[in-house]
């Protein structure tokens, strides 16, 4: 795997829990109060960084066919269900997934709520929305990246990925105070879950024993099989699609996924 | 005490069990099965390497049918 690579499977898969992440904390600042928001928001971070402190050598401390398996193991779960989702998307028998309707579900949620102060916190709704949003999709950035940066004996590229899709979302959201709604969530979703599909294969199997043909030039062959095995589950699905809804959503990842 | 201590240990439960496993158990189980095959298979002279890409093909559209199934009723 070549450093763009690690980079990139890195960054993108960060940038979708970025979205989601942000999308929650503007909810909460915007309804509600931007002071409890942030505090909840910097506490989230301050237990991931506890969390990255305390498995971040345990992991890497693991011998590379143990953590394969593991690692592997766990990435094929995750990817499977991110793309069994996606399909569903794709095919309208899930409804797509829109933060600007998740911005506003928030927003109605964060009126109707009573206030109700709590030592420092001011507004406890908001502190606690902002701090379990950013932790749930926190320790998903958190497991990407070190798994994939062990993996690849570079956590430090991988770190500096998924910093800087945090960043860069964050940046953007906070910028204009609204949902990122025309980033191509959806699509980018499918592309995160072939991903990780791909590589849980490759390193499980390699985990367990197994040895690939072309050794590590067989990771590319096993993604772009499964990107493949993809799209051809969402052409067979739409024909049995239950609404209008699914060639819009289907076109718009065969789209993305052509660009 | 007691209680709430059984409540907070069920909620850690749950919540790990929803960030691992997900939606579809089945899921989890077949990929643990396929990579214990895989194990297995390993140890002999056979090659190892297309149980766990049988097991996606698998594992995927099952899980997408029993979706399309409940839905198209």
């Amino acid at each position: 795997m070549t450093h763009g690579a690690l980079f990139f499977a890195v960054f993108i898969a960060c940038t979708v829990e970025a979205v989601e992440a942000t999308t929650i904390v503007l909810a909460a600042g915007t309804a509600r109060e931007w002071r409890s928001a942030t505090i909840g928001l910097l506490g989230a971070l301050v237990v991931l960084a506890g969390i990255v402190a305390v498995l971040g050598p345990a992991v890497s401390s693991l011998p590379l066919r143990g953590l394969r398996l593991i690692v592997g193991a766990l990435l094929l779960v995750f990817g499977l269900q991110w793309l069994r989702k996606a399909i569903l998307r794709a095919t309208g028998f899930k409804a797509v997934h829109d933060e600007q309707r998740i911005f506003a579900d928030e927003i109605a949620a964060a009126h109707a709520a009573p206030r109700q102060e709590r030592g420092f916190v001011g507004d406890w709704y908001a502190f606690t929305l902002s701090f379990k949003g950013v932790l749930l999709e926190g320790l998903e950035v958190v497991f990407i990246t070190l798994t994939f940066g062990t993996n690849e004996h570079d956590i430090g590229l991988a770190s500096i990925a998924a910093i800087a899709a945090v960043v860069v979302v964050a940046a953007i959201g906070f910028a204009v105070r609204a949902p990122l709604a025309r980033v191509p969530e959806n699509a980018m979703k499918f592309v995160v879950g072939i991903m990780l599909t791909g590589f849980g294969t490759f390193w499980g199997a390699e985990g367990a024993g197994a040895q690939w043909p072309g050794n590590d030039a067989a990771l590319p062959v096993v993604v772009a099989a499964v990107a493949l095995f993809a799209f051809g589950l969402v052409v067979m699905l739409r024909r049995v699609a239950p609404s209008p809804l699914a060639e819009t959503a289907a076109d718009q990842v065969s789209v993305a996924g052509h660009r | 005490m007691m209680a709430a201590v059984i409540a907070w240990l069920r909620a850690f439960a749950a919540f790990w069990y929803d960030f691992v496993v997900g939606d579809d158990w089945r899921v989890a189980v077949g990929v643990a099965c396929a990579l214990a095959i895989t194990y297995g298979v390993s140890r002999t002279t056979i090659p190892a390497w297309w149980i766990l890409p049988l097991a996606v093909v698998l594992l995927l559209p099952l899980s997408l049918w029993r979706v399309a199934r409940s839905k198209s009723r």
